[in-house]
């Protein structure tokens, strides 16, 4: 029990998918125009982690090792064809922000990473798990990146509008998005080692 | 008229990196060496021009008639992966040197978000070039895909130059490697944005 605690904590500091292993940049950089933004972003990845970490570690013994790749990515883009659906279905709005970056997902690395270095030799409960971690890392750290660009861009918070003046437009706009990661990484970096 | 506007406007102001965030792994990963960052470019322009040529035709010639447009990123991926394979396999019977100077790029690019990136905003998103808006027809559609992709190349080119000066300078411990390349990008992205209002 407490190794897959574990295996969901680890991906809050240690293994954080966008601050210490600097992977799926392009979602973090393109969607975090707000909190909101940035954890819908976040949950919809995680939905298809955990998803297609199961039924990879389910079916990792029946695949030839020669085409697991094309195998994982097939898998990985049936559930993200899914998640695009229900979204277009249930917040149509949220859908129309994020755009192309949601059938991208089959393209981060993080979901096809983890299916190669973790759910093809792991059970299926300890590849949710793993899948659960590492989504809530990825929802988190866009969360926070979000939340700062928000609150620099445009002086609110989550939605909640608590400055008067608009702030700073550049923070909202693409400049902002890698200056804003770029100070944030240095944070972490800063906060983790000794 | 309408392919100049369409090439300024994806190699310049919808920049695909510093604008729109497509490709930023290969952008961070390896633009280290200026060399480098030519011979990725040119790879990503040969993929891309020809991933967005039979994606295209995949969807109005398929996908459409056939009433299965939920498969499209399927589809695209599959299409997108088995192309770069193929390009592999030709390059390296036709001309050897030029394997050699691509080579290691190419299984790379089936993972670049700009190549599925720019096949899905050809099917999916209405372009507004003089008049109404309207979607691209196939050789419109070819020209924004090379457009794009020299974008791309502009934009990493470009970075090398400034990295390989950056690699000499002496920055904070903790800025050293990505950090101080996001920030640099952003400044980039900021000089780039200077561009936006030209069409």
């Amino acid at each position: 029990m407490a190794g897959r605690w574990k295996l969901i904590t680890k991906g809050f500091v240690k293994d954080n998918p966008t601050f210490a292993l600097v992977l799926g940049m392009c979602p973090t950089l393109g969607t975090t125009t707000s909190a909101i933004n940035g954890m819908g972003m976040g949950v919809a990845t995680m939905c298809v982690l955990v998803l297609s970490n199961m039924v990879i570690s389910a079916v990792a013994r029946f695949i030839p090792d020669k085409v697991r790749i094309p195998s994982y990515i097939v898998i990985i883009s049936a559930f993200v064809t899914i998640v695009q659906l229900l979204m277009q279905a249930y917040l149509p709005s949220l859908y129309e922000t994020l755009g192309l970056f949601i059938p991208l997902i089959v393209v981060n690395c993080i979901v096809l990473g983890r299916a190669e270095a973790f759910a093809n030799k792991n059970g299926v409960l300890d590849s949710a798990c793993d899948g659960l971690g590492i989504g809530l890392g990825f929802t988190l750290s866009l969360t926070v990146v979000g939340l700062v660009r928000e609150i620099l861009g445009s002086g609110s918070a989550f939605g909640w509008k608590f400055m008067a003046p608009d702030g700073m437009l550049l923070f909202v706009l693409a400049p902002g998005a890698f200056i804003v990661l770029g100070y944030l990484m240095v944070l972490f970096r800063k906060l983790t080692t000794k | 008229m309408e392919y100049i506007l369409i090439i300024i406007s994806a190699v310049f102001v919808n920049n695909i990196l510093l604008s729109q965030f497509l490709g930023v792994c290969p952008f961070l990963g390896v633009s280290k060496k200026v060399g480098t960052a030519l011979g990725m470019s040119a790879a990503v322009t040969f993929v891309m021009a020809l991933a967005t040529c039979v994606t295209y035709l995949l969807q109005y010639y398929v996908l459409v008639p056939f009433g299965v447009e939920f498969l499209q990123t399927v589809c695209f991926i599959l299409v997108i992966a088995g192309l770069v394979q193929m390009v592999e396999i030709i390059i390296k019977k036709i001309s050897p040197s030029l394997y050699q100077a691509l080579g290691i790029f190419l299984p790379l690019i089936t993972t670049n978000c700009a190549v599925l990136g720019v096949a899905l905003m050809v099917v999916q998103k209405q372009f507004t070039f003089g008049g109404e808006a309207h979607m691209l027809n196939l050789g419109q559609s070819v020209v924004f895909a090379i457009a794009s992709a020299i974008g791309f190349g502009l934009a990493i080119v470009l970075f090398a130059g400034i990295r390989e000066q950056l690699e000499l300078s002496n920055v904070p411990k903790q800025f050293k490697g990505v950090p101080i390349a996001l920030i640099t990008a952003g400044i980039m992205a900021m000089a780039f944005m200077g561009f936006s209002g030209m069409v």
